[in-house]
Order: structure tokens, then C-alpha cells, then sequence
């Protein structure tokens, strides 16, 4: 019964190992998807942010109306729809948006992560803004910053510091999100894990290769949070305690 | 419009089997939050380091590569055991099972920190209380920690079950015939796949709207009484 069990448990450590140049370019696959798409998704989500916090007349119910939407719905059905969807409409498929973009799963994959992380990170920013304590903004009213300046100066600087704990959940969700991109053909983690699986007609090699790569991705992640925290909420961490305040990730709906 | 008349029935199919799947896997996400819950509070110190590494392990791995291992290697192995033990012969783990067991521990996780917070949120000169006035751990579970822990908990569980409802999308992967399955399939027949997978995104964002709203409603039912500052 021991050589029974011995006989199958081990996995092919070879194989993985001759396979590992393509496990690792799956892992750049990854990291560039999911923190272009961060960045980019960053970017869209300052303005948007600002638009929510203002209780602008029209802009913040379009931006709620986006966020409500991109936050309702599964990435999957998001990807899908711009990956597989678009292609429906003739317009689009004769058009210069075609070639080089809309038929790319690469480049489906960025615009559905994006879009998605813009979402999110919009809503965690508005609430940090909404956070800013009142004295603050009557302080900066108070010698004379107008609306631009105390938001550029006062508000938005301590709303990203106040953002850090929530932003890094959202990090590590796009990390585990960005597994969508091996359904539309692409080769990250998880796709060569398929590919190795597939090909070789294995069950745990690939996909528990895939499973500890993203498992150090996220540790990586979680400490380099860990640090910003140390060193960008400090001032906000009472002296009696610990220096560094707790991450509980929690999914955000 | 007509097109997904024609094919509601595979729609509609599809959107039951994604409801099915998200509330079975709750089921087991519950029965693993409160567990783990447990075990984090718990002074055996096992226990604890058990229930932690459980909850470090899931949150670190994406859903679907575990959806994936559960799967195709969880079939293997239970077939490898039952031929090891003789206790039973081949077995075949169905896309639904796979699916709501994967999803359901990967959640318990989040439940279990959810969970957690709430009890540590009811004062423990409560609890004290209880036990000094000779009540029996049960009761005090039942009547001091159970209403209070409902009402701490609603906000994480609403947040969890919304992003729970959504993951399930990621079983029509190994070919569960949900919602992002059928909705695939007919678009692929009909060569309308934008219609097709807009009318899923749509049923998503109606089915979360819903939840959402239900649950707020349980949300104030259970903070009746609760004076809120400001």
C-alpha cells in the first residue's frame, strides 16, 4: 500500500522543471496584464473618483451608473463580451480598431481589466475622499485653497495614504482575476498550466505549478503593502500599538 | 431581441443552474466560515494555526486553479483512494460538485474572517455576563452571541455573497451549464455574441441588484434598535 501511495503522489518534477522557461514567461504574461491594467484602470479611477466625491449633477450618476455596473457583473461576462462580443458587428471589424486591437486577446484582456479595476478602485477612492477629515478641508478653505488646490494639495494626498490597506485587497484581486486571460487563449500561469496538463494529459502538474506561483505573487504583494503601510500611515497609528496596522483582505463587492 | 426569445428556455436553464450552484456552495462556504471561525477563536493553538493556514492558502491561489485542480486532479485522486482502500470503485466528480465544493471552501475563508470580526465585536462583559449568571455555553451562543454576531456580520456577508454569485461564472469553465455557458453556446450557434453575452451580463447585474437590495433590507431589519451616531 506505501509503493501504492509513493507510486503517484510525487509529481513530475522534471517535467515541470524542463517546462519552468515557460512557467516563467507566463508569470510576465501576468504581472504586465494585471499591473498595466492597474495602472491604467488607476488613472481612469482619479478623475472618476473625484467626479463621486463632488456630487456633481451629472457626472456622478454616469460614474455610479458605470461603477454599479462593472462592480455587478462577473470579469468572466465582461471579458467575454469585449473578447468574443465586439466581433459581432461588422463596423467594428472593418474598422482600424480591429486589426490591431479588438481581435488581439491581449489587448481584450487590458481593456476588460481595466475597465473592471477602474470600477472598484473608483468607489475605494471616493470613499477614502469622503474620509478626509472636515477639519482639514475647512482648514485649507480657511487659507484661502480653492476647490482645485486643496484637492490636489490636502484631500488627494492623504485620501491615496488612507487608500493603501483596501487598495491592496483590490491588487490581489485583479492578481486572481487576471486567470480570466487563459480563457481567451492566453498563455499566463494558469494557461501554460492548462497547456502542460493538456499536453502531457496530467492532472495536479501544471495546475499546482500555477497554484504556487500565484500564491508567491500575492505573499510578494502583500508585503511590499505591508511596507507602504509602515511607511505611509504612520502617522496614523497610535502609539500604544503595533507598528503595523493589520491587512485583512476581504472581496469587495 | 427575437434571438433570445427563441433561446430563453436555455437562458433561463442557465440562470437557474447559476443560482443553484452559488446558493449550495454558500451553504458549505457557511459550515466552513463558521468552523473556521471557531477555530480561530478558539485557545487551542492547532486549532488556530489550522484555521490560519486555511485562510492564507485560499486567499493566496486564484479561484479558478483551484476550480481546475479540484476537478481534474480530484477525480484522480478519489479513484487513486478508492482503488488504494477498496472502499469504493470509479468515481466521477460532476462539474456542479467540483464547482460548489471549490467555491464553497474558497469562500468559508472569507466567511471565516467575516465571522470572526463579528464575534470579537460583541463585548465580552456580555459573555461574562452569561457565564456568571450560571448559562450554559449553548444558550449564551443562542441568546447573547447569535443576534448580535447576525447583525456584525450582514455588511461582510452581503460583500462576500455578491462576489460569490459572480465566481460562480468561472465554472461554466470546466463546462457547468450555467448561465456563461448556455449564453456562450447560443451565441456561438447564432453568431450573436455580443446579444448574447450582454442578455448574461444583464440577468449578473439583475441577479446582484436583487441581493443587494434584499440584503440591505435584512441589514436594517437586524439593526433595529441600534442607534447610530451623527
Amino acid at each position: 500500500m506505501m509503493e501504492n501511495l509513493l507510486s503517484y503522489i510525487p509529481l513530475d518534477i522534471a517535467l515541470i522543471a524542463d517546462n519552468f522557461d515557460r512557467f516563467l514567461y507566463g508569470v510576465w504574461t501576468t504581472l504586465n496584464l494585471t499591473f498595466l491594467a492597474l495602472l491604467l484602470g488607476g488613472l481612469l479611477a482619479i478623475p472618476m473618483a473625484i467626479a463621486r466625491a463632488s456630487g456633481h449633477a451629472v457626472l456622478n450618476p454616469l460614474v455610479q451608473v458605470y461603477t454599479y455596473v462593472f462592480r455587478g457583473t462577473p470579469l468572466l461576462v465582461q471579458t467575454y463580451l469585449i473578447y468574443y462580443g465586439v466581433g459581432q458587428f461588422e463596423v467594428i471589424r472593418n474598422s482600424w480598431l480591429w486589426d490591431p486591437i479588438l481581435s488581439s486577446a491581449w489587448w481584450c484582456a487590458l481593456i476588460a481589466f481595466t475597465l473592471n479595476t477602474a470600477a472598484y478602485t473608483t468607489e475605494l477612492l471616493r470613499g477614502a475622499i469622503a474620509d478626509t477629515p472636515t477639519g482639514e478641508v475647512e482648514a485649507a478653505i480657511a487659507t484661502g485653497h480653492s476647490y482645485r488646490s486643496r484637492m490636489r494639495r490636502i484631500i488627494l494626498p492623504s485620501a491615496f495614504r488612507r487608500a493603501i490597506p483596501a487598495y491592496s485587497n483590490e491588487v490581489i484581486f485583479m492578481l486572481h482575476g487576471s486567470v480570466i486571460a487563459s480563457t481567451i487563449t492566453l498563455q499566463d500561469i494558469l494557461g501554460v498550466g492548462r497547456w502542460l496538463n493538456g499536453r502531457y494529459y496530467l492532472a495536479y502538474e501544471g495546475f499546482i505549478t500555477a497554484a504556487v506561483l500565484y500564491f508567491l505573487i500575492v505573499l510578494c504583494i502583500t508585503w511590499a503593502f505591508r511596507w507602504f503601510e509602515r511607511r505611509y500611515l504612520r502617522h496614523l497609528v497610535r502609539r500604544s500599538e503595533d507598528t503595523s496596522p493589520e491587512i485583512t483582505p476581504a472581496p469587495v463587492a | 431581441m427575437d434571438l433570445i426569445l427563441e433561446y430563453q428556455s436555455q437562458l433561463i436553464d442557465g440562470t437557474l443552474m447559476t443560482i443553484k450552484l452559488a446558493l449550495t456552495s454558500l451553504v458549505i462556504a457557511l459550515v466552513f466560515g463558521l468552523l473556521g471561525a471557531w477555530a480561530k477563536l478558539s485557545s487551542n493553538r492547532l486549532a488556530r494555526r489550522l484555521a490560519g493556514a486555511y485562510t492564507t492558502i485560499v486567499r493566496g491561489v486564484p479561484d479558478l486553479v483551484l476550480i481546475l485542480l479540484v476537478f481534474y486532479g480530484g477525480q484522480v485522486t478519489l479513484n487513486n483512494i478508492g482503488v488504494m482502500t477498496g472502499l469504493w470503485g470509479y468515481v466521477e466528480v460532476s462539474q456542479f460538485a467540483a464547482g460548489a465544493c471549490t467555491i464553497g471552501v474558497i469562500f468559508g475563508a472569507y466567511f471565516t474572517e467575516t465571522f470572526r470580526g463579528a464575534i470579537m465585536a460583541i463585548p465580552r462583559g456580555q459573555i461574562e455576563a452569561g457565564i456568571s449568571c450560571g448559562m450554559p455555553r449553548s444558550l449564551i451562543f443562542r441568546h447573547i452571541i447569535w443576534p448580535q454576531m447576525v447583525r456584525y456580520a450582514l455588511p461582510g456577508f452581503t460583500n462576500n455573497w455578491l462576489v460569490q454569485l459572480k465566481t460562480t461564472a468561472l465554472v461554466s469553465v470546466i463546462g457547468l451549464q450555467d448561465l456563461v455557458y448556455n449564453a456562450f453556446t447560443a451565441g456561438r450557434s447564432t453568431g450573436m455574441l455580443f446579444t448574447f453575452m450582454a442578455a448574461a451580463f444583464v440577468i449578473y447585474l439583475m441577479l446582484t441588484a436583487i441581493s443587494d437590495v434584499l440584503l440591505r433590507a435584512l441589514e436594517r431589519y437586524y439593526s433595529r434598535g441600534v442607534v447610530r451616531a451623527r
